[in-house]
């Protein structure tokens, strides 16, 4: 029997300026589960976790997280939604004026009133479960962007969140500190039993770790299924991203006047 | 990061001292009820009466041939004669000024602040403290000579016509 | 016409927006006191580290007052008054307004900068993600320092701008010290002081509500906060000038 749903999108539609970004997005994502969005850049991965976290409102269309419709929510019971979810940014998004250990400390200070001894602990086990925790006295300034990376993870699973998101995680890594990473998604939830959703393009990487992948074009999910599965499929566009094709579907030309005529004039 | 911290509270609280400390001498430096700056000179005190001081303020130099010897410390109004009470504070080693000399409210310049000018008599008595100058001049009002000035034409004009 | 209009409507949109900005920030401005530290540091970051600039300036302007004064006084024979000029016009004018362009140069584009660092990082979103409101965390503290600092700041200016006229008016120009003061002292009342320490809140203010509105809605990107730290200097010295008109004619009708 397949685990209840901690996020269910039906029909989502959103458009910004004209532009639509979703028409029509079906998706799923199961608790305890490794469930990637993926998809070309600009098709709104990054929009759909703003959706997710009701920082804007749908068209159209259905979006609950645990049960909730988030931009319905007022303002302390979203505030209430945002701390059982961990987000783990793109470039980190670590306050700049704190060292490591205070990053990571930030979520405790502002919502819990603990001790300052368990706190420490606390602080620290998280650093030790992501490797960092001989860097605690670091200035934020002197990380690499890896090591910035594991301290916002350290920062986004130290409220013990039941839903971890991940913004393109692997985004600008070094082979090493990729690894690292997908290492600590795939523990993260083994262990813990977080549910996650990585939102990538890396589409070796996460491959190898998810559970349920989904595949974004068209405003659409074009594919979802197991990563064997998305493999396997026949469709077109799924072919072109999932083997790295620099033409197909998505073609390679933007569309342009004829060659001939531009190149040589009109005669 | 305790270390920062703190010199970081020290700086802040010397700012907000330093700050309120010149906002405490504005206020109290400088408008009319303040107290006075400048330091207390060794001095005796001698008064006059005048007619009319004009705007005489207190802190107004006193003088003698063109020389500060003095300021005024006091300007008052004397119901008994309807006059103006001006006492000052002369410098205590000018001690040798004629009992009989003159007071006269002087204005310095052309819309210049007006101040006192002793004239010398010629007594072998001297100004002690707590003595009273009694010869003064009272200040010159600008509209009263303006008047003056027109009324003297205006005389003269008729009795021209005559 | 039409395009004139359009800068009219866009305007006001805009000062609407940045009322509605101040409400939200006044609304978390008690709950920001919960974290001392963090006002503490604001006073630090926007006072204390203008002081030498304010103190320099205030120096220089003073000296220039004496001057200037001197010079227009005793073509009336009237060098006496030095003092009275001097401190009136420090206090009344020179002191707020310098004191509050240079705040909008030193302390308003670091404010914007840096709140605008912490948009185009993500960092403001992250925190909102966190469930920690960035305006209680960060802006209202910032806007907070700079109300309490700015006051101070143009009583420190107005100060040293005194002595710095009185420099160059009793030291150099021979104007008589007793009369410098004494003349000051019965010329300068009360509602001068108030008149001076109304118009430094009220532009202390304005030069940090706009500091913190503009780097808070910054473009995220390198250039947005360039452009938005440009635009903090020029509209909080527009609205300086502008309260400083309004605010000297309601004192001289009261």
């Amino acid at each position: 029997m397949p685990a209840e749903a901690v996020v269910e999108v039906r029909d989502l539609r959103y458009s910004i300026g004209g532009r639509a970004i979703f028409d029509g997005l079906n998706l799923t994502v199961r608790r305890g589960e490794i469930t990637a969005v993926m998809g070309p850049s600009g098709t709104g991965k990054t929009t759909l976790l703003r959706l997710m976290m009701g920082a804007i409102r749908p068209d159209s269309g259905d979006l609950t997280i645990f049960g909730e419709r988030p931009w319905r929510l007022g303002r302390a019971a979203l505030y209430a939604l945002r701390r059982r979810v961990g987000m783990l940014f793109q470039n980190g998004a670590l306050m700049s004026d704190l060292d490591v250990f205070e990053n990571v400390a930030f979520p405790l200070r502002a919502h819990t009133r603990l001790p300052e001894p368990l706190l420490r602990r606390l602080v620290l086990m998280k650093l030790q479960a992501v490797g960092l925790r001989g860097a605690a006295e670091f200035a934020t300034g002197s990380l690499s962007g890896g090591m910035a990376r594991r301290v916002a993870l350290a920062r986004a699973i130290v409220m013990d969140p039941e839903l971890l998101i991940y913004d393109e995680p692997f985004a600008g890594l070094d082979p090493i500190s990729l690894a690292v990473i997908l290492r600590l998604i795939q523990t993260l939830n083994a262990t813990l039993g977080i549910t996650s959703i990585v939102v990538t393009h890396d589409v070796e990487e996460i491959s190898q770790i998810a559970h349920s992948s989904f595949l974004l074009a068209g405003g659409k999910a074009a594919a979802h299924g197991t990563p064997a599965e998305l493999r396997a499929t026949e469709a077109p566009v799924v072919r072109q991203f999932m083997s790295g094709l620099p033409d197909g579907p998505m073609p390679f030309h933007v569309p342009a006047p004829d060659y001939r005529e531009q190149l040589l004039g009109k005669d | 990061m305790s270390n920062t911290s703190r010199s970081l509270e020290i700086g802040t609280g010397m700012f907000v001292l330093l700050g309120f400390a010149a906002l405490a001498f504005l206020s109290t430096q400088l408008p009319a009820s303040g107290l006075q700056l400048h330091s207390a000179m060794d001095s005796y005190t001698v008064t006059a009466r005048f007619d009319n001081v004009g705007d005489l303020k207190v802190g107004a130099p006193v003088t003698m041939a063109g020389v500060r010897i003095g300021r005024v410390t006091g300007v008052s109004f004397e119901s008994s004669d309807y006059k103006a009470l001006v006492t000052m504070a002369i410098e205590r080693h000018y001690n040798q000024i004629p009992d009989d000399s003159d007071a006269a409210i002087q204005t310095s310049g052309l819309l210049g602040a007006k101040y006192v000018g002793l004239g010398a008599g010629g007594s072998t008595n001297y100004l002690a403290n707590g003595t009273q100058i009694q010869f003064t001049q009272s200040a010159l009002v600008l509209e009263n000579l303006v008047n003056k000035f027109f009324a003297n034409t205006a005389g003269k004009k008729d009795s021209d016509a005559k | 016409m039409a395009r004139g209009g359009n800068v009219l409507g866009r305007g006001l949109a805009k000062a609407g927006r940045v009322a509605l900005f101040l409400g939200r920030i006044l609304g978390q401005a008690i709950p920001s006191l919960n974290h001392p530290r963090l006002l503490v540091a604001q006073i630090y970051n926007t006072g204390a580290r203008s002081l030498i600039i304010v103190m320099l300036c205030g120096l220089f302007v003073g000296m220039v007052l004496g001057l200037q004064g001197y010079d227009l006084l005793q073509r009336f024979g009237s060098e006496s008054a030095l003092g009275v000029a001097a401190a009136l016009g420090l206090v009344k004018e020179l002191g707020p307004v310098i004191t509050a362009l240079l705040f909008a140069g030193r302390a308003g584009t670091s404010l914007t900068s840096e709140i605008g660092l912490m948009r185009a990082t993500d960092q403001l979103t992250a925190m909102e993600m966190m469930a920690v409101d960035p305006v209680r965390r960060v802006v209202a503290p910032r806007f907070l320092g700079g109300i309490i600092a700015m006051p101070l700041l143009v009583a420190i200016f107005d100060v040293v701008g005194i002595y710095g006229a009185q420099l160059i008016g009793v030291g150099l120009l021979r104007v008589e010290s007793g009369s410098f003061w004494s003349q000051m002292q019965s010329a300068v009342e009360m509602r001068d002081i108030n008149e001076g320490l109304v118009k430094s809140v009220v532009f202390g203010v304005a030069c940090s509500l706009m500091a913190v509105y503009e780097g808070f809605h910054a473009e995220p990107t390198a250039e947005g906060v360039g452009l938005a730290t440009t635009r903090t200097v020029v509209i909080s010295a527009v609205l300086t000038l502008l309260f400083d008109y309004l605010l000297t004619a309601a004192f001289l009708n009261s």
